[in-house]
């Protein structure tokens, strides 16, 4: 037999999410970890819009990797590392990407930005030279209707120059 | 619903006794979508992500070895070089976010027409490896699947991997959709040219219930091909495009007619095959 025997009818688990044990008891099991993140452990960073993989509102951190939270089966999630937008810099405090879209004038409506951000560190993460047409390769997935994300790879410019100055 | 987490086959055959009517979970990039509107209600998952015998690819003799783990993304960075094709036509699944989680075997699972891997491995001849506690039991593509979102797998089956031919030539896909980027396909159509076995091989999506190949089209333009090119003249180019677009059985829906569907296969058919020749 399994040495995991799964999430049982009882429907209750447990996420690790931003480094935290987080109980989720009383769920339907089939709600999606953006659903459960947002309605059930107060979470709401990520973004519910398309609810179909389309538009990155949700994006967040699975286990180090980039994914749409509203396509994860939240009860699929268990044992995972999960890290969503409130995750990446410790409560009150910006990121450098966040600070770089306050300072830059990339939110307009504001409704993608968390996503938005959640992709843009994750590129940096992995291609710390990425440049801008990696950057539209990276937030193809992320929609914005308000800015024509001119501000976007402003801010993400500002960043990369940010971060070249700290590391001289 | 009930959701079991195996870590390995083994474990993941023991959730399908105990849970007889589990659906199989991989990136959940179509299952969690139609759960999410309520389309699917199934009283179990088995989620196969953590399965290890299902990640990764390998080489083996004359063939590679693709894990149903294998994420499009990973086939986008590790494949590009062995399966062109193949890496093309993952790169045009969705958004990185979505390549990131779904998976080669869930597109097969899927089966759905538009599904971007299916015409390359129709191109490929691939195998698919099902295995079971009962064992394991090898289908070529077109024995898998069977119709619209319908395949051959049996209830404890789960599919392992996918067993494609190293070849040596040109290898293509293309696809016609709306615009460049998060696009289902209109049409697409994976082309790959064998320079030893003297062989073009045509796998065409999104036009026809199942993922067709073009096998009088193939026939055809291999005996107009001068092999020690590979070269070929443009009449019979544009005749291989035309017959391509014949063996499509396309239907007219939301996304395009059946008229503009047959047309993009001749295009694209022509091209990839334009782009294969010296």
């Amino acid at each position: 037999m399994s040495g995991d025997a799964g999430v049982d009818a009882q429907e209750r688990y447990r996420l690790k999410v931003n480094g935290r044990e987080r109980e989720v008891d009383g769920a339907w099991i089939g709600e999606s970890l953006l659903y459960v993140l947002r309605e059930r452990l107060g979470l709401p960073g990520s973004k519910n819009a398309c609810e179909q993989g389309e538009c990155g509102s949700c994006s967040l951190m699975l286990d180090g990797v980039l994914v749409a939270s509203c396509c994860v089966l939240a009860a699929d999630a268990v044992g995972s590392e999960i890290r969503t937008v409130e995750g990446l810099s410790p409560e009150g405090e910006l990121t450098d990407v966040q600070r770089a879209f306050v300072t830059q004038g990339a939110v307009q409506c504001g409704f993608c930005i968390p996503g938005m951000i959640v992709a843009m560190h994750d590129l940096l993460d992995r291609r710390p030279d990425a440049d801008e047409l990696a950057l539209r390769e990276a937030i193809s997935g992320n929609l914005c209707r308000c800015t024509g994300y001119g501000r976007i790879f402003a801010a993400f410019h500002a960043v990369k120059e940010e971060r070249a100055r700290a590391s001289t | 619903m009930k959701v079991a987490h195996p870590r390995t086959l083994d474990e993941a055959f023991d959730a399908l006794e105990r849970l007889p009517d589990a659906q199989l979970l991989a990136g959940g990039t179509d299952f969690v979508v139609e759960v999410n509107f309520g389309h699917r209600r199934p009283p179990a998952v088995v989620g196969l992500r953590r399965v290890g015998e299902l990640r990764g690819w390998r080489r083996e003799d004359g063939e590679l070895v693709l894990g149903a783990g294998l994420t499009f993304t990973e086939i986008e960075n590790e494949l590009a070089g062995e399966l062109p094709a193949l890496a093309a036509a993952a790169r045009t699944v969705g958004s990185p976010q979505m390549r990131n989680a779904g998976t080669l075997g869930g597109n097969l699972g899927t089966a759905s027409p538009a599904g971007d891997s299916l015409p390359v491995l129709a191109a490929l001849d691939a195998k698919v490896v099902l295995v079971s506690r009962a064992g394991e039991r090898t289908l070529g593509l077109g024995e898998l699947v069977t119709g619209v979102k319908r395949t051959a797998l049996r209830q404890g089956e789960i599919i392992r991997e996918v067993r494609v031919p190293r070849l040596r030539g040109p290898q293509q896909f293309l696809k016609v959709g709306t615009r460049n980027a998060m696009v289902i396909s209109i049409a697409c159509a994976g082309l790959v040219v064998d320079l030893d076995g003297r062989t073009v091989r045509c796998g065409l999506g999104s036009v026809a219930p199942t993922p067709v190949r073009a096998a009088e089209a193939e026939a055809f333009i291999a005996g107009a091909i001068d092999w020690d090119g590979p070269r070929a003249p443009a009449d019979a180019v544009a005749r291989f495009g035309e017959l391509a677009a014949a063996a499509a059985r396309p239907i007219t829906d939301h996304r395009g007619t059946a008229e503009y569907r047959r047309r993009a296969v001749q295009v694209i058919c022509t091209r990839a095959l334009t782009r294969s020749l010296a």
